[in-house]
């Protein structure tokens, strides 16, 4: 063990060992990455020092190569202050979170995607209030907009970090430029758009809603984004929050307006086929026939990106890129429909809460840019430090003043609707059902 | 297992041709009839198998865009699966080989502990006379309902908080770390297992014949000696398909295990790793045709091995002896 | 680096493997010393009675000794599988009902307001209609084709590889089976078919079909699933009883020149009743309990929901803990004719 080329994997193995034979002086040796460590590059790092020695641990639904990004972008922070983070990742995580903290085994850090959920743990008096120093470091690196979906009942809870705009349309600006068409800044453009392409003999639109035990979430994401644009802001937030009934005429005009395009024969599924096969197409498949020049346009959020398969250039001037969804009333400002995940934490140890104002810092979330795929809304992030075209599109669209963020409606119901009748609901209604019927349904079944 | 008597060379009787010609016809017939019946049955059930093994060797964009018989008019083969769940990219959760061994340290005393406890519990509820056993056997066979998933949250906290009643404390929390959390996993699958194992032992123990045990007891053996000398070697079978489907059961799970192991890679099984090789957003699922096929061959090899305890001979052996 | 990775790991093996052999090899001794040393008081007892006739009345030491005795053996044999039973699922069950009684959260009682929930649910029946089906249809499917094919390839020539085809998909896990049958199922509007079945159907001439959204067949296609699966576990099981079966009687039979008709009538099934119940049982109680394969085939859209799934959903997903706690209560209340029917059974079993 003495021969490890790299301080980390030092660390790491050196912890392994010590805890594995509980070993009582664990504490001087593990931390033995700071010497390695020059002062300067941990500079930085200096106002969480004090905890040598310490483990936190953090728990997320992010797992495989996104992981590996993840934990080395902290990796100097743990060099450095000598905290050991234990990461771990895991598809069921949204099931198993409350599960280990109902049964007393909760992580320190949950990155925590649903601000519904956040909310439950922190009713029921689970989650522990942000330290002074995140809270000031949240306000200084986030927009508002994003720290009140972590605020519950005048406590802050802690700090969005990564993010995702879903408010994109993806195309092909090789067919594009081939036939003539340009991008629609309008919803109107865009329907005439669609007509010109379905004249033209290709299906204007893809989609696919399948996603296991998921399914019929992108489809209760085109209904956000468009009543985030048909109805607007407020209306929206009225809907989430259900001071207006799921059934309300206003949603059943959005509701309807998606209908126009997912229900339109003429307009889907290219490449798949009729309207009922966006249910059985995997949203992840959904987008591939773009390249095939089998359909042209397919609304995905920014992390569909990695999704094309291997080769696929993206990018302006590639294979395929997205534009930003137009907004019905340009004069209502600029719509975003996105969605992110916030580091709450169940224990209040001073090593866990100066990982947590870590996490929330600009040099986090620039470490981590850097390392590419990766997209934030603090502003600390320097839009230089972003590799990919499309992250890039992201970045400026978080950034950009005049956008109204709203975050996805589905993470901010109860889950019961969200991530349930929801879903469930856009699947019937593809599947043939009337738009009313759906909306009564879900109405039903919100929790009294 | 419904009667005593041993049994005289059971395969020389069993070839032997049948007396008349209309039997021989018969026979014959039969044996055709018996033939095409399980060379369908076989076909129909290895098909989709079949599908996922040839898929498991065909590239990633083939899969996803044609059948996996357009293999026979377009053969195309790759490892690039298999290296990829056998050498995978993840740095962080390394390689397969550290999920093996967590999957046996896991699976090993996971399948032993319950066997022995049902057994044992098979054997007294079935052979030692006490009031209310039959009550106690239907509470246990009813037990096989609970939910696994509602066993989690109670267990968990029994492992994490410990016991207590009224503010005293019964039982510490276990404060287990690391490999230790393999303790937590054996525990939970020792105690979700029992229904079923002692349901299915009950079974095959309380069909042993009455003057077996009877003959045993008038020669002075106690309890404890007809269980280890005539119960055992006769359930032999039931216990070997006992342990298979045990066996498979702790293989497979993958909740048990994440609750009560983590899912990093000092303790989680192999299940974790090729649930976690889909992809977060699940777009890489064909390595699953392939990470399906290297967590198969445990368990058919023990499969394989352990089907020679079924065999006819055996059985008599033991009652003899 | 590698092994002492593993070195931890290994040892605790070794640890368990041990404490295995010291666990139960220790209790067997206590059952043997235990009951010696009751065994040799009873005996003094007895010796000492006969010696002193006179003095009053002699208890009869045997009865009440043995009795006592006996009660106490049982419970030495029981306790650890009744202590582990206690921790890992009597007290979740008893936990399951108090809160199955609670509101979404468990913070406040409502009575048997998740129940009527239960009732109240628009497309309930249809759920309720659906696990009926697969009720029904997994048990009698399963146990069929597994009697069958282990009654056919018994002594057959390559039994062994036989037996192993069938057994092949128990080694996969549910989920895995429900990805391996969605790409049976697979469904393309265009081109080229990746699913088994549409390919087959399109050969034949057919329309390409979306065969999981089309209720009621779907349902039916994903019991197809579980069929496939347990039918493995019906062969193993009664491939060992059919071995069983001592060769005397199968003899005595085939002497009496009955026709392998009569033979399996007569003498098969009787034989592995004991067997033959049991796989019914244990595949029911599975059944009632599945939800990976709706789960990940359907997710329980297109009509295709079970109580099971709705149970996960409810408790896991929408963390709703009443509800999802009431349904696996009145899942528990299923299960209640299968045990009145073991009650009998066990009834019938002590009469013989």
């Amino acid at each position: 063990m003495a021969v490890s080329t790299r301080p980390r994997q030092a660390l790491v193995l050196a912890t392994t060992l010590a805890l594995a034979l509980s070993a009582a002086a664990c504490s001087g040796d593990s931390g033995d990455g700071d010497s390695g460590s020059t002062s300067a590059e941990c500079a930085a790092f200096d106002a969480y020092t004090g905890n040598d020695g310490t483990t936190v641990s953090i728990y997320s639904s992010i797992r495989d190569a996104e992981a590996d990004l993840l934990e080395e972008s902290w990796s100097q922070f743990e060099d450095c202050t000598g905290i050991t983070i234990k990461y771990e990742g895991s598809g069921e995580f949204e099931a198993q979170l409350p599960v280990k903290v109902d049964g007393g085994n909760a992580p320190d850090i949950a990155f925590v995607p649903q601000p519904g959920l956040l909310k439950r743990f922190a009713d029921a008096g689970k989650l522990k209030e942000a330290s002074a120093e995140t809270k000031t470091m949240a306000e200084a690196n986030y927009p508002k907009e994003w720290l009140d979906y972590a605020t519950v009942g005048g406590k802050f809870y802690g700090a969005p970090f990564g993010s995702n705009v879903k408010s994109f349309v993806w195309y092909s600006p090789k067919l594009f430029a081939e036939k003539g068409w340009k991008v629609p800044t309008t919803w109107d453009e865009m329907m005439a758009l669609s007509d010109t392409i379905a004249g033209a003999g290709i299906k204007p639109w893809c989609a696919g809603i399948e996603s296991g035990d998921a399914t019929g979430w992108p489809a209760t994401d085109w209904i956000e984004d468009v009543m985030l644009r048909d109805a607007g802001a407020d209306v929206y937030d009225q809907w989430v929050e259900h001071t207006i009934p799921f059934n309300d005429p206003k949603v059943a005009s959005a509701v309807d307006r998606v209908g126009k395009i997912l229900k339109d024969p003429k307009y889907v599924n290219g490449g798949f086929g009729d309207v009922k096969s966006i249910t059985s197409t995997s949203f992840q498949e959904a987008g591939t026939p773009i390249l095939d020049n089998k359909c042209a346009m397919y609304r995905m959020a920014s992390f569909y990106a990695n999704q094309w398969p291997e080769g696929t250039k993206v990018g302006e001037d590639g294979d395929t890129f997205a534009f930003y969804l137009p907004a019905v009333d340009p004069a209502k400002g600029k719509p975003v429909l996105g969605g992110g995940e916030f580091t709450v934490a169940f224990a209040d140890r001073p090593e866990v809460q100066k990982v947590q104002t870590y996490l929330a810092s600009g040099e986090a979330a620039n470490t981590r840019a850097k390392l590419g795929n990766w997209v934030s809304a603090n502003n600390k992030l320097d839009i230089a430090n972003v590799e990919n075209p499309i992250d890039k599109l992201a970045v400026e669209i978080l950034q950009d003043k005049s956008a109204v963020f709203r975050f996805d409606g589905s993470d901010l119901m109860p889950a019961a609707v969200g991530a349930g009748t929801f879903w469930k609901g856009m699947v019937d209604w593809i599947n043939g059902k009337s738009t009313t019927e759906v909306l009564n349904q879900i109405e039903g079944s919100w929790p009294k | 297992m419904t009667t005593t008597t041993p049994v005289l060379a059971g395969e020389a009787t069993a070839e032997q041709p049948p007396r008349t010609a209309a039997g021989r016809v018969r026979k014959r017939l039969n044996s055709r009839t018996a033939t095409t019946v399980s060379i369908v049955i076989a076909l129909l059930w290895t098909v989709p198998t079949f599908g996922l093994l040839l898929s498991s060797f065909r590239p990633e964009d083939e899969i996803k865009t044609t059948g996996w018989w357009t293999f026979f008019t377009n053969p195309q083969l790759t490892f690039e699966n298999y290296n990829e769940v056998l050498f995978g990219r993840s740095s962080s959760s390394g390689q397969l080989a550290q999920y093996f061994v967590n999957s046996i340290v896991i699976t090993i005393p996971s399948v032993l502990f319950p066997i022995a406890l049902a057994s044992l519990a098979a054997y007294a509820l079935s052979w030692i006379k006490f009031r209310g056993r039959d009550w106690v056997y239907i509470g246990i066979f009813a037990l096989q309902i609970v939910p696994l998933q509602m066993a989690l949250v109670p267990l968990l906290s029994f492992f994490s908080r410990g016991v207590s009643l009224g503010g005293v404390t019964l039982m510490p929390a276990w404060d287990l770390a690391d490999e230790q959390k393999f303790i937590q996993v054996w525990f939970a699958h020792t105690c979700f297992a029992l229904p079923f194992a002692i349901f299915l032992l009950h079974n095959f123990v309380s069909q042993l014949p009455n003057e077996l045990m009877e003959a045993a007891r008038v020669d002075g053996a106690g309890h404890s000696k007809i269980f280890r000398s005539i119960v055992l070697p006769l359930i032999t079978p039931a216990l070997a398909s006992l342990a298979i489907f045990q066996f498979l059961w702790v293989w497979n799970d993958l909740l048990v295990a994440l609750i009560f192991a983590g899912g990093t890679r000092d303790t989680a099984p192999l299940t974790v790793r090729l649930a976690e090789l889909a992809g977060t957003r699940g777009s890489e699922w064909q390595r699953l045709t392939s990470g399906a096929f290297v967590s198969i061959v445990v368990p058919l090899i023990v499969f394989l091995s352990l089907q020679r305890y079924f065999v006819r001979g055996l059985l008599t052996g033991s009652v003899k002896g | 680096m590698e092994f002492e990775d593993f070195a931890p790991k290994l040892s605790m093996l070794l640890y368990g493997v041990i404490a295995f052999v010291v666990i139960i090899g220790g209790l067997l001794l206590l059952l043997d010393v235990v009951p010696n040393y009751f065994a040799r008081r009873r005996e003094a007892a007895l010796v000492a009675a006969s010696v002193s006739t006179t003095d009053g009345p002699a208890p009869p030491p045997s009865r009440r000794l043995r009795k006592p005795g006996e009660g106490l053996l049982g419970l030495a044999f029981l306790i650890p599988a009744l202590l582990l039973l206690l921790i890992g699922l009597v007290v979740p069950a008893i936990r399951t009902i108090i809160l199955s009684l609670s509101n979404g959260d468990s913070t406040e009682f409502v009575g048997l307001r998740n129940y009527g929930w239960i009732f109240q649910e628009n497309d309930i029946i249809r759920v309720l209609t659906n696990t009926l089906g697969w009720v029904v249809l997994v048990p009698l499917l399963a146990t069929g084709v597994g009697l069958l094919y282990a009654v056919m390839v018994d002594r057959a020539r390559f039994e062994a590889v036989a037996k192993s085809l069938i057994f092949l998909p128990m080694a996969i896990s549910f989920v895995g089976a429900g990805i391996i049958w969605k790409f049976v199922y697979a469904y393309r509007g265009d081109g080229d078919q990746i699913g088994l079945l549409n390919w087959l159907w399109t050969t034949l001439g057919g329309e390409p079909q979306q065969f999981l959204n089309n209720a009621p067949w779907n349902t039916f296609l994903l019991i197809v699933v579980m069929v496939w699966i347990q039918a493995g576990f019906a062969m193993v099981i009664l491939s060992a009883a059919i071995k069983a079966i001592p060769s005397d009687i199968v003899e005595a039979a085939r002497l009496d020149g009955v026709t392998p008709w009569q033979m399996f009538w007569r003498v098969t099934l009787p034989s592995i009743r004991p067997s033959l119940i049991v796989v019914v049982v244990t595949i029911t109680i599975a059944t009632l309990k599945v939800f990976d394969i709706v789960r990940t085939m359907t997710n329980g859209n297109f009509d295709t929901n079970v109580v099971a799934l709705e149970m996960y959903n409810q408790a896991f997903r929408y963390q709703e803990n009443g509800q999802g706690s009431a349904l696996a209560v009145f899942l528990f209340i299923l299960v209640i004719p299968i045990v009145i029917f073991q009650i009998r059974n066990l009834r019938r079993q002590r009469e013989v």
